[in-house]
């Protein structure tokens, strides 16, 4: 029934998205699983019960390549407001890739792998809606010592869930002992994988890269586990949203900064005062300031879902004063929830706003995020 | 007693000249998890094509619209308190609204069990 185009392309594990009775639609470009039998509900339920598997081969994986730690660093730095140079090795950074008004051009991963061969090495996940222009970005503004080595031939994993670290134990021991954003080079029954500690559904869990030829062994491993279970994207959406987690494209964009954006965490304190990446001024201005609009956490009385686009309105008044850029059914919630753009006057937690759906002014309530309590693993002191 | 279905994947359970109406399995199933049900105010007038309720699951809102000419008669109250019903019994318990028919003439133009079974297939 689902008649894919020739143009999409496919993962890895497209064939065992179809075996087990996915439903595939099309997603940047890639034929993917929306969800399986279970549905988007039970599985979203599963993923912050036990463990749930998703197939994220989709994204961009490359390696910036350089003739040393500081180089590369400094490389990325120019384009990013995150600290790159303290970086420790093994571990892993969240940041964004800014425009000239320091606008996002993509959120990504970052991480500096450990071992003296890697020096000069980071590793980058960026979404694969942006995979091309990131690339292509880069590549325009790297300097000639350090190169931009793609990695197609490269799968990606996440386990996801509270039971994912006693599963992932019975295959890579290592993995269990590793701490939140820590990354490591292992062995997944006898298999070489590179492993994080981290994912994007708010729970504790992993993600998993390694060589397309290999990835539907490690599926296929993991999901004989009676504790995981298939996630297709439509659950890794409710999951990122009750998490507070950020879509690029959605809720945060070429136009917005990540102080609008709400994610100043990825902006440490150095680079906060030295500046040295593209909208620098505007950015810092802004840090001291305040934004003039914000990204907050929204609340929704009753039980109709209120979706991207829906406008956000002053209580008892017509004044648009923002809109949806994400929202839903909240399956851990039972309760729609969103996140959307408002004056700062309007930012804070408690405040009541409205949203229009269909007509209604459904009341909302500014909630702090992320609306279900992040789970990551921090290690025993 | 006879049921109809449209290609909108509604079914119509007519009775002389008072109609039910709700989803097929096929749609309920395309939806998925069905989250929020809106239903038609009682003593609303529609034409046939008109949006009458809107089904939404955790991925998308979708309307359901009048499949003939008439006046909403009752609606569904359960459906608001369970929506998931939608997913668990959509040619049953689920159904979303009733509504007097206008003109009878218009479920000649209405597919029967056997014309949407074929049209699904061909999906």
């Amino acid at each position: 029934m689902t008649e894919t185009p020739p143009s999409l392309a496919f993962t890895p594990l497209y064939d065992l998205h179809v075996e087990l009775g996915a439903r595939m639609v099309p997603f940047a470009g890639y034929s993917m699983p929306v969800q399986y039998k279970l549905g988007i509900m039970k599985e979203h339920q599963h993923t912050r019960e036990a463990a749930g598997l998703f197939d994220v081969s989709h994204m961009g994986q490359a390696f910036l390549v350089g003739p040393d730690h500081a180089t590369t660093a400094a490389a990325l730095e120019a384009l990013v407001p995150s600290n790159f140079k303290e970086l420790k090795p093994g571990r892993q950074r969240y940041t964004v890739l800014l425009n000239e008004d320091g606008g996002i051009l993509d959120d990504l991963m970052v991480t500096r792998p450990a071992g003296e061969e890697n020096d000069g090495r980071l590793y980058i996940v960026v979404n694969a809606a942006c995979k091309e222009q990131d690339f292509a970005h880069l590549r325009a503004k790297l300097p000639g010592n350090v190169v931009l080595e793609e990695l197609p031939e490269r799968a990606l994993l996440a386990l996801q869930g509270p039971k994912a670290a006693e599963v992932m134990a019975l295959h890579a021991p290592q993995a269990a002992e590793m701490a939140f954003m820590a990354s490591e080079e292992m062995e997944f029954d006898g298999i070489k994988v590179h492993v994080s500690r981290s994912g994007y559904t708010g729970e504790d869990g992993y993600e998993i890269s390694c060589q397309a030829g290999t990835a539907e062994a490690i599926a296929k491993a993991l999901l004989a586990d009676e504790r995981v279970e298939a996630i297709g994207l439509g659950a890794r959406d409710s999951l990122r949203v009750e998490a507070g987690l950020c879509l690029y494209g959605h809720d945060i964009t070429g136009k917005t900064t990540p102080v609008e954006g709400n994610i100043t965490f990825c902006m440490q304190k150095r680079r906060r005062e030295q500046g040295g990446f593209p909208g620098a001024a505007l950015i810092q201005k802004q840090l001291v300031d305040g934004p003039k609009i914000l990204r907050v956490g929204l609340k929704i009385e009753g039980r109709a879902p209120a979706r991207e686009g829906a406008e956000i309105v002053l209580p008892g008044t017509d004044k648009v004063i923002g809109a949806l850029t994400s929202g839903g059914f909240a399956p851990t919630m039972g309760a729609p929830i969103a996140m959307g753009y408002v004056p700062a006057a309007h930012a804070q937690d408690g405040t009541k706003l409205e949203v229009l759906v269909r007509g209604k002014a459904l009341p909302a309530t500014v909630t702090a995020m992320p609306f279900v309590p992040q789970r990551y693993y921090r290690k025993p002191a | 007693m006879s049921t109809y279905f449209t290609n909108d994947h509604e079914w119509i359970q007519v009775e002389g000249d008072t109609a039910t109406v709700g989803i097929t399995d096929y749609a309920q199933a395309q939806l998925g998890d069905v989250v929020f049900v809106e239903l038609p105010e009682t003593g609303k007038t529609l034409a046939k094509g008109d949006e009458a309720a809107v089904v939404e699951s955790v991925k998308a809102a979708s309307e359901v619209y009048a499949p003939l000419d008439g006046e909403i008669i009752e609606g569904n109250e359960v459906l608001v308190d369970e929506p998931a019903k939608v997913n668990e019994e959509p040619e049953a318990g689920a159904w979303f609204f009733k509504m007097k028919l206008a003109n009878t003439a218009q479920l000649e133009e209405l597919m029967s069990a056997d014309d949407y079974k074929a049209f699904v297939d061909s999906l």
